[in-house]
């Protein structure tokens, strides 16, 4: 029985985003780290085979062979077995992606279940997870912060508008995007590291798989925020301060 | 001309703000439009979309179409997508559109921009703009290779119109032959609160680690019924056991775009800030006067939140009066 986790590597939130000539983010400078949400789906599958025994995790990315080797590794030295890296240009759009993912897990033997994070926080577009679901015919539920599972089906709780929670019973193989909440991911342990520093991984071409990359989406141009005026602060007593803070936002603001 | 289909939601029998823009949205392009509703109490909101232009309405009736179902959505909303012939899907980025629409558009080999917060319908050219990296970037976006093109887009972006009372709209049933499902929503816990979700509210008065504990959390909640707003945290406080993850705000939390955002007792950090800085005026309350809350603030009071919030929340009661 395999569980597969689908990771992609992006930006560290700390980064500062720098806009190139050739209107593509600006790569020097930039720290590459695995995808916050991801590291959820990789704890929920580890803890799995843990409760099934003879079970692997297999862990599987899409993106360009020279940097996204290290998000693997990661994952691998948290404890994962095998790595599969689809090598690819970055930036495919959520539908290429969630293609290579699926047809890749097919040729590997199929999943019980394939763990997502519910958004890369790069491109945020939340749907590879659904697409992937769609395209090997499996069910999915996304936003999931509680996950169990028995020979046959997946129980999950998934949030969604005003605290409101979707308890969801899945046929598997299904796919499950993980959230915040789902569990407390491990640490890499030093024995993982090192193991994961020797492992092999299996690589695959994006175009050895057979189907047509054209796009649906073409990025026009990127922007970076327009520079915000310096903040207005309020001075004086407590009361004259909340009163013309009250009268700005009614008047030169207009929310109120 | 193309048509552009409309996917609303809806809320004790009405249409959700965010619905109306999108509805607006399409009834200003100047082309057909048409809405998709779901749900025993679908048709009770087709006079409402014909108000703001949708000249028919597709619904499906099913009980089974009450609670969500990904399965039984995608097929339901894919039949109604082709049935009705549109080439553009305007629905929201909410909780719902965000799960459903990227399936439907692979079933569809449609193109989708998801979390969008600008539109431009012009013929058969759509643009979008998308924040990108945790909201650090903005991307402009075009459909390209696609007959069927696929937005979602956040509350709070764009205008609402005059609602027409005389419009009236062709009610066209659609009833789903659902298979055998795999998938089965055992229970639908509501949450808590009679208020807005955060991702829909105008205004989020929302407390950090200034707030010192738990209990002053009541503040906040004083101060967010006068202003009809709802209550947001910051990551620290979730993780503290104060409030629920439902109200946290920013990278593993809800990203937000309100038209006023109060941030009390928030130092501002990278994470927040990723889930805010859309918000069209933002309040920085904090005794740190260097806490990049403020880089970010459009107005600023440095102080403590048991000194200023006690006193905004009146002075607020008599501005709203």
């Amino acid at each position: 029985m395999k569980f597969f986790v689908c990771i992609k590597q992006v930006p560290d939130t700390e980064t500062k985003i720098k806009v190139g000539a050739d209107q593509q983010i600006d790569p020097a400078g930039v720290k590459w780290v695995m995808n916050p949400y991801d590291e959820y789906a990789i704890e929920e599958a580890i803890k799995q085979r843990e409760k099934n025994p003879g079970s692997q995790v297999w862990v599987v990315t899409v993106g360009p062979k020279a940097r996204t080797a290290e998000a693997l590794r990661t994952a691998l030295a948290m404890g994962a077995d095998e790595g599969i890296l689809i090598d690819a240009p970055a930036n495919l759009e959520p539908q290429i992606t969630a293609k290579a993912l699926s047809l890749v897990i097919q040729q590997e033997g199929g999943a019980k279940v394939v763990f997502t994070g519910r958004l890369a926080i790069d491109d945020n577009a939340s749907s590879v997870s659904q697409m992937l679901a769609e395209f090997s015919n499996f069910p999915h539920t996304t936003v999931v912060s509680k996950f169990s599972m028995d020979s046959e089906n997946v129980t999950v709780e998934r949030e969604a508008e005003g605290g409101q929670c979707e308890v969801v019973q899945m046929a598997t193989p299904a796919v499950v995007a993980a959230n915040k909440g789902l569990n407390m991911p491990r640490y890499a342990s030093l024995p993982g590291i090192m193991k994961a520093k020797k492992k092999v991984l299996k690589e695959v071409s994006i175009d050895s798989l057979g189907f047509s990359l054209v796009a649906k989406t073409k990025t026009l141009a990127l922007e970076l925020p327009a520079e915000k005026p310096p903040v207005k602060l309020m001075s004086g007593e407590i009361s004259a301060q909340v009163s013309s803070l009250v009268q700005l936002l009614r008047d030169e603001a207009k929310v109120l | 001309m193309g048509k552009i289909l409309v996917f609303v939601e809806f809320n004790h029998g009405q249409l959700k703000r965010s619905s109306l823009e999108l509805l607006s949205a399409a009834q200003s392009s100047g082309q057909t439009v048409v809405a998709a509703a779901v749900g025993s109490l679908a048709e009770g909101i087709s006079k409402e979309a014909s108000q703001y232009g949708a000249t028919d309405i597709y619904v499906i009736k099913e009980t089974t179409f009450d609670k969500y179902n990904p399965e039984l959505f995608t097929l339901g909303l894919t039949e109604i997508i082709k049935k009705s012939e549109a080439s553009l899907v305007l629905a929201t980025a909410s909780a719902l559109g965000k799960d459903l629409f990227p399936r439907v558009a692979a079933r569809l080999d449609a193109g989708i921009l998801s979390d969008c917060i600008e539109l431009k319908i012009s013929g058969d050219n759509v643009t979008a703009k998308r924040p990108i990296y945790s909201g650090k970037c903005f991307s402009k976006v075009t459909f390209e290779n696609c007959p069927i093109k696929i937005v979602l887009m956040r509350p709070n972006q764009l205008p609402i119109s005059v609602p027409n009372a005389s419009a009236t709209t062709n009610v066209i049933a659609h009833s789903v032959n659902a298979p055998s499902l795999r998938t089965l929503i055992k229970e639908v816990v509501k949450g808590t609160s009679e208020k807005l979700d955060l991702t829909e509210a105008n205004i989020i008065v929302s407390g950090g680690r200034g707030m010192k504990e738990a209990g002053n959390f009541k503040f906040l909640e004083q101060l967010a019924d006068v202003l009809g707003a709802t209550v947001g945290a910051s990551r620290a406080v979730v993780d503290a056991g104060w409030v629920t993850h439902d109200l946290q705000v920013g990278q593993t939390g809800k990203t937000v775009a309100p038209s006023l955002y109060i941030a009390v007792g928030i130092s501002g950090a990278i994470q927040h800030l990723a889930g805010m800085s859309g918000s069209k005026v933002i309040v920085a309350i904090n005794t740190d006067a260097n806490a990049p809350i403020f880089q970010k603030a459009t107005y600023g009071i440095v102080g403590d939140f048991a000194d200023v919030l006690p006193k905004l929340t009146e002075e607020f009661k008599r501005a709203m009066a």
